[in-house]
């Protein structure tokens, strides 16, 4: 199967807080076309057919908030519209800069 | 805010696999002594093309994202390759597990061109005397051959996958270079006492010793080789090796046979762990949802006899065909527990004869392996059994 | 002109991100190999 010459092992390791720039809720982003979505009672599975790498989303509302980035102006805006608190959202920017990390998110072109 | 983690949260059972294995036939050119399906002879009842395409369709509808097709060797069905295009040609992802027969550079340079389809190289020893005595005069060859077919045609990052024995647990640096040499990925997998593997799983099973050692080289270099989360039990030596850590069998996958029978893993073809088949009315996602097998799979492991040992928490109480295939209860710990609770167990069942694989597709002449060995004469003359007996030493 | 994805570079962490535990992780990562029974 052939690879996207940039991805590397390291970058995927799950926790590497340290590996990556701080997630950005202020700009658009939007699923990653190879990425299949399958909601579950705890929340979604993600795979990513391009990187083999399976992300478990461990809850409803962040399932919510990844289908409705593709259309929402922001992450931020995303998150509030899935009905997250302000409390609630370093939470779900370290969870979507997760899957940034993995290319399971990517940014969109503001249109 | 607190969130379980995912072993909690899959006693509630997930509405269709993660992934699963489907073997599509039992017929094999080869004849491996430790074969987990105990393949060899195609069975008369397999699945037909149509079959196999229907069941394609369901996976497709339950968002199953890829399947591991294997058998036997799979390859040899004439429909395999018009499988694997309508598998991915339906958004189900393929793996095919191979022993290379069929990996021709045609072949090799149609399969680097899809992205949707994986090919894992099965390879017992990093030298053809340690391999072919596993699988078979001329196997190692075989392999060889398809993995250079494969480099060739571009298809970077196939698996070369390894099931790690007694004899091949020294040539792990060996299996990496292999890989390396290619552009595969390595995957080492654990040897169950399953199919005619049960036949040799004494000999053939890693030494304590050896197990430490693969645990030790697994943490060095890790998401670099694969396991297939086949050595979660090895979790209570400390640090958890990549992967879910936990008995994926009816939870999180299962195996679809070549007659169409859903068991929970394809370590345990056995009528205990089968849950039915895709021919019964409502076909696999019926079964997969309300089999009662797998329903009780899904219930809340206690741990049993395992319970109060500090380990539980990261081992679970290791594999249940493990378990099962040695006369062990499937409450108690593991064959090859790491803390030797597994040692004590057998002792316990020695006399007893353990559970015996359901089914035998064998080869009806199997090829004697090669480690028989002959004491050689003491000089090219003498062909007498007692040349060089001296009586009291 | 579009940027790059956060991914492959290596900078600091903000230290408030050190403060999440193990259990609050909302997203767990695995490889679709990490699945004990598929061989």
């Amino acid at each position: 199967m052939s690879t996207d010459s940039q991805l590397t092992t390291e970058s995927l390791t799950p926790g590497a807080r340290a590996g990556f720039e701080p997630f950005d809720l202020d700009r658009p982003w939007r699923l990653h076309p190879q990425v299949s979505v399958r909601p579950e009672r705890f929340g979604a599975l993600l795979y990513h057919f391009g990187t083999r790498r399976l992300s478990f989303l461990k809850s409803p509302a962040l399932l919510t908030v990844v289908n409705s980035l593709g259309d929402a102006p922001s992450a931020r805006a995303a998150c509030l519209s899935a009905g997250v608190t302000e409390a609630e959202l370093p939470s779900y920017a370290t969870a979507l800069g997760t899957l940034a990390a993995s290319q399971m998110i990517r940014p969109r072109e503001a249109s | 805010m607190t969130v379980p983690a995912l072993v909690e949260q899959f006693q509630y059972g997930l509405d269709a696999p993660i992934c699963l294995t489907w073997e599509l036939t039992y017929a094999c050119n080869l004849s491996c002594v430790h074969c987990l399906s105990s393949s060899g002879r195609r069975d008369p009842r397999e699945l037909s093309t149509a079959e196999c395409r229907a069941v394609i369709d369901e996976l497709e509808r339950m968002q199953v994202f890829y399947v591991n097709i294997g058998g036997g060797e799979p390859t040899v069905r004439p429909d395999f390759w018009e499988l694997v295009d309508y598998a991915t040609a339906h958004h189900v992802g393929v793996k095919f597990s191979t022993n290379g027969v069929k990996i021709t550079p045609a072949r090799a340079r149609q399969l680097a061109a899809s992205d949707y389809v994986d090919v894992q190289i099965s390879l017992d020893g990093a030298t053809a005397e340690v391999n072919d005595a596993v699988r078979g005069a001329g196997s190692y060859a075989t392999a060889l051959r398809a993995m250079e077919n494969l480099a060739a045609a571009g298809f970077r990052g196939f698996k070369l996958s390894v099931v790690i024995t007694r004899q091949n647990a020294g040539q792990l640096d060996a299996f990496k270079a292999i890989a390396d040499r290619f552009g595969a990925q390595l995957r080492l997998t654990r040897l169950r006492p399953s199919g005619r593997g049960a036949d040799v799983w004494d000999e053939l099973h890693p030494t304590a010793a050896q197990q430490r050692q693969l645990y030790d080289w697994l943490v060095k270099h890790g998401e670099d080789v694969l396991t297939g989360d086949s050595f979660f039990h090895l979790a209570a030596y400390g640090e958890p090796l990549p992967g879910l850590n936990l008995c994926g069998a009816g939870r999180v996958v299962c195996l679809i046979d070549p007659v169409g029978d859903v068991y929970a893993c394809p370590f345990a073809i056995h009528d205990s762990f089968l849950a039915g088949s895709v021919r019964d009315p409502g076909g696999f996602a019926t079964v997969w949802r309300e089999s009662e097998l797998f329903t009780d799979l899904r219930r809340p492991q206690t741990g049993g006899a395992c319970q109060s040992c500090s380990a539980y928490d990261s081992c679970r109480g290791g594999c249940m065909a493990a378990k099962f295939f040695t006369g062990l209860p499937l409450d108690g710990p593991d064959p090859e527990c790491v803390k030797g609770h597994g040692v004590l167990a057998l002792a316990a069942v020695a006399d007893a004869p353990a559970p015996r694989p359901s089914g035998d597709h064998s080869h009806r002449t199997r090829p004697v392996p090669v480690t028989i060995s002959r004491r050689p004469p003491d000089s090219a003359c003498n062909e007498s059994p007692l040349a060089g007996f001296s009586p009291g030493g | 002109m579009s940027e790059r994805t956060a991914t492959a570079d290596i900078t600091e962490a903000p230290a408030e991100e050190a403060e999440l535990t193990d259990a609050e992780l909302l997203v767990e990562e695995v490889s679709i190999d990490g699945m004990c029974g598929v061989y």
